[in-house]
Order: structure tokens, then C-alpha cells, then sequence
């Protein structure tokens, strides 16, 4: 098995970008399945049962590369990883909230996905490529939902139309972690492998900013925290003891 | 020796956990065979990445190869092209409608096709169709209602 000691620098930066996709896919489905049984309507429930599968297919195809790099077993790192090492986002980790804080996270993370995918379907790295390539076509289906869903909670009711509004400064903050350029980033983009998340940043800030604005919202003026990918909320750790309890209660079974 | 032929059609006989009337290859998830004098390498690719039916149809594979007589049996996954329910074949097109699933509109690639929400009902065949959910019972699925028999009913997915 190779270790992360003999992979070369670009290895390594690589590694770190497929894993920090791979958990921001992870803990998103987590929470996103979290709804399965209690969403408003049936329909819906449905819906976020099949977005959370997605994702998790996502995750699996992102961690599967990562493996392929790094040679760790997604399983071990998915169920016996404690927060600290984990390299997602914490607007992925935040607890659900109610209805409109999930659609409107799902419709900024989804956005997100949308304008990183392209670019990294058009990257040089055959494997990355590919997995994005796929991704994105699901990806359609879910940015349709959760930007329909945003509008509609905006510009329903006075209720719906407030808790879009305090979703929106809650989440707001949390959304410039992602744009935040890992170690090792400028070397991904000049092997042409991944794009500078600063280009990221400027079509999605365009797209997100028109959707929610035409939606009735007002976009908060806060430029957000800096934080790295190995910072977390104290609900990260409360997520994982939750999602790892089984499998840690005997680390052997076969399932 | 187990030749090119017999491999297609074994495969031909796998059918999807899900949608027990249409085969792998009636899907177009197999995407290329090499038989070789000491195995056989079958390329497969997912329809979606969450798909649990994969591992089965994977695992069946196989199985129905090494029954066949091939001594190593390697199941390659290929992501590039993606998937597209384009590449289902006409005549499980067919065999989808008569099993009540609603074949996907064909789109070349063009999102708006896709996303357009056009359905047809495998009962009445009538296309006064409401999408209901662009989820379903399924990763492929999603749910209409038929305003002609004012019947629900599912369609594959387009992607």
C-alpha cells in the first residue's frame, strides 16, 4: 500500500482536493437523509431521500480516487474518522434546521457544484474528469429542486418568505469557506487538473446572487470566515457519533 | 474456450434487480467485452453513481461468467462517456412501457430536453402528463399523473 509520504507533491495536493470533495458530498447526504420520514409531504420526502442517495454515490465516487491515491479504504474513512480529520465544510455539517434552511443550503452547495463540476469535466486528470462529468448530469436534477424550492419559500408566504431570509444570513457567512484555496491549489491548476477556486467564486457569487435576489431575498452584505477545512463546529461531532455508532460497535463485522 | 458470443449473450440474461424485464446490455451499462484466453474483462458503467442495483448486477456478472467457463472474470467500471438513457435500445423501450414504466424521452445531450417534463403514459399513452416528483421509488424513476386516464404513473428517468 502506498502511503501519502511517497506521493509527489502534485499526489498530494490531489489527494486533499478529492477528499475534501468527497466529504463535503458525505456529510451533506448525511444530513440531507436525516429528513427521510419527517419531511412536510410525502412527495418531498421522496425527493430528499433520492438527493441524499446522490450524493452519496457522489461521495463514493470521489472517495474511490482518493483510495486509488492514497490507498485508504472509504469505509475506514467514513465510519472510524474522528472530526479532526475529516476536510469538509461547515456549511455542510450545520444540523438541518427546518425546511427552508435545507433547501436553501442545498440550492447554494448545489450551485456550487454546478460551476466546479463544469470546470473540472474540462480538467486534464482522466479520472477526475470523469467522475465530474458524471456528477454533473445528476447534479441537473437537484439544482432544478432546491432553486425552484428557494423561490417558491421566498416568494410564498410572509412565514416562508422570513425563514428564507434569516436562512440566508445564517448560511451566508459559511459560504466563503468553500472559495477558500487549499495548500497545494495553484499547482492543481497549473497541471491544468482542477480550476482556481477564485473563478469558482465569481460565477457562482453571479448565478446565486440573481437567483436569490429575483427570488425576493436580500443577500447578506457579511464577506464571511475564513476558516480552514480542518476546522469544525462542535456539530460535526455530533453528526459522526451518530452516523459512526454501528459501525464502531464491533470494527471486525462483515456485513 | 468461451468465445465473444456466448459472453453477449450471457449477459443478455442479467437482468436489473429493479426492472427485472430489461437486461444490462438492454440498458447499455455494458460498454465494451474482451474475452482473452484467460479471462474475460467486461466494462460497466453505472446509470447513477447512487444506484444500489450496481454491486447486484456486478456481483451477477460475475457469476454467470465464471459459470460459463471463463477463469478470471474482471468487472471494469468506466465513467467517461457518462451514461445517457439514450443508449437504451429500442426493444426495451418496448419491454419498459409493457412492464408500466414509461420509457425516457430521448434527448441527445440537451438539458432543456431533460428538464422539459415531457412523459407519455404507458397505459393510455396519452401526453396530458403532470410531472408529480422528479424523484421516485428509484434513482431512475420519476412520477407523473395522467390527466387523459387520471392514472399515476412512473417514467425511467431521462439523463
Amino acid at each position: 500500500m502506498k502511503t501519502i509520504h511517497t506521493l509527489s507533491d502534485l499526489d498530494v495536493a490531489l489527494a486533499a482536493r478529492l477528499l475534501a470533495l468527497a466529504d463535503d458530498e458525505l456529510i451533506l447526504a448525511h444530513r440531507a437523509s436525516e429528513w427521510t420520514g419527517h419531511a412536510p409531504i410525502l412527495e418531498e420526502d421522496i425527493g430528499l431521500a433520492n438527493i441524499a442517495q446522490d450524493e452519496l454515490g457522489h461521495a463514493g465516487l470521489w472517495y474511490d480516487l482518493y483510495a486509488a491515491l492514497a490507498g485508504s479504504d472509504p469505509d475506514r474513512l467514513v465510519f472510524f474518522r474522528d472530526a479532526g480529520g475529516w476536510r469538509n465544510v461547515q456549511l455542510v455539517e450545520l444540523p438541518k434546521g427546518d425546511w427552508a434552511f435545507t433547501m436553501l443550503r442545498q440550492y447554494l452547495f448545489d450551485s456550487y457544484e454546478a460551476a466546479l463540476l463544469e470546470r473540472l469535466a474540462e480538467g486534464r486528470h482522466e479520472g477526475i474528469a470523469g467522475a465530474a462529468g458524471k456528477i454533473r448530469k445528476e447534479e441537473l436534477y437537484h439544482a432544478r429542486h432546491s432553486s425552484a424550492w428557494v423561490k417558491r419559500l421566498a416568494l410564498g408566504t410572509e412565514e416562508s418568505r422570513r425563514r428564507s431570509q434569516d436562512a440566508l444570513d445564517l448560511l451566508w457567512p459559511y459560504t466563503r469557506q468553500l472559495f477558500i484555496p487549499h495548500e497545494g491549489d495553484e499547482r492543481l491548476a497549473a497541471a491544468g487538473y482542477a480550476p482556481r477556486l477564485a473563478d469558482v467564486h465569481d460565477i457562482w457569487t453571479a448565478a446565486v446572487r440573481s437567483h436569490l435576489e429575483s427570488s425576493g431575498l436580500r443577500v447578506p452584505d457579511s464577506p464571511g470566515v475564513a476558516v480552514r477545512r480542518d476546522q469544525h463546529t462542535p456539530h460535526l461531532t455530533e453528526l459522526l457519533t451518530e452516523m459512526q455508532r454501528v459501525a464502531r460497535l464491533d470494527p471486525e463485522a462483515i456485513w | 474456450m468461451v468465445t465473444d458470443k456466448a459472453v453477449w449473450a450471457a449477459l443478455g440474461e442479467i437482468m436489473d434487480p429493479e426492472i427485472p424485464v430489461v437486461s444490462v446490455v438492454d440498458l447499455g451499462i455494458v460498454r465494451d467485452v474482451d474475452v482473452r484466453t484467460d479471462g474475460v474483462t467486461v466494462s460497466m458503467t453505472p446509470t447513477f453513481a447512487g444506484c444500489p442495483a450496481l454491486d447486484v448486477m456486478r456481483e451477477e456478472i460475475e457469476r454467470r461468467l465464471h459459470r460459463l467457463g471463463a477463469a478470471q472474470v474482471e468487472v471494469k467500471m468506466v465513467l467517461s462517456p457518462p451514461w445517457t438513457s439514450d443508449w437504451i435500445t429500442d426493444a426495451a423501450r418496448v419491454k419498459l412501457a409493457a412492464f408500466g414504466l414509461s420509457p425516457p424521452t430521448r434527448h441527445g445531450g440537451d438539458t432543456a430536453i431533460i428538464l422539459s417534463e415531457a412523459g407519455r403514459c404507458p397505459r393510455c399513452g396519452g401526453t396530458h402528463v403532470t410531472l408529480k416528483n422528479p424523484f421516485g421509488s428509484t434513482r431512475c424513476r420519476m412520477m407523473f399523473y395522467c390527466e387523459d386516464c387520471r392514472e399515476p404513473f412512473e417514467q425511467f428517468k431521462p439523463l
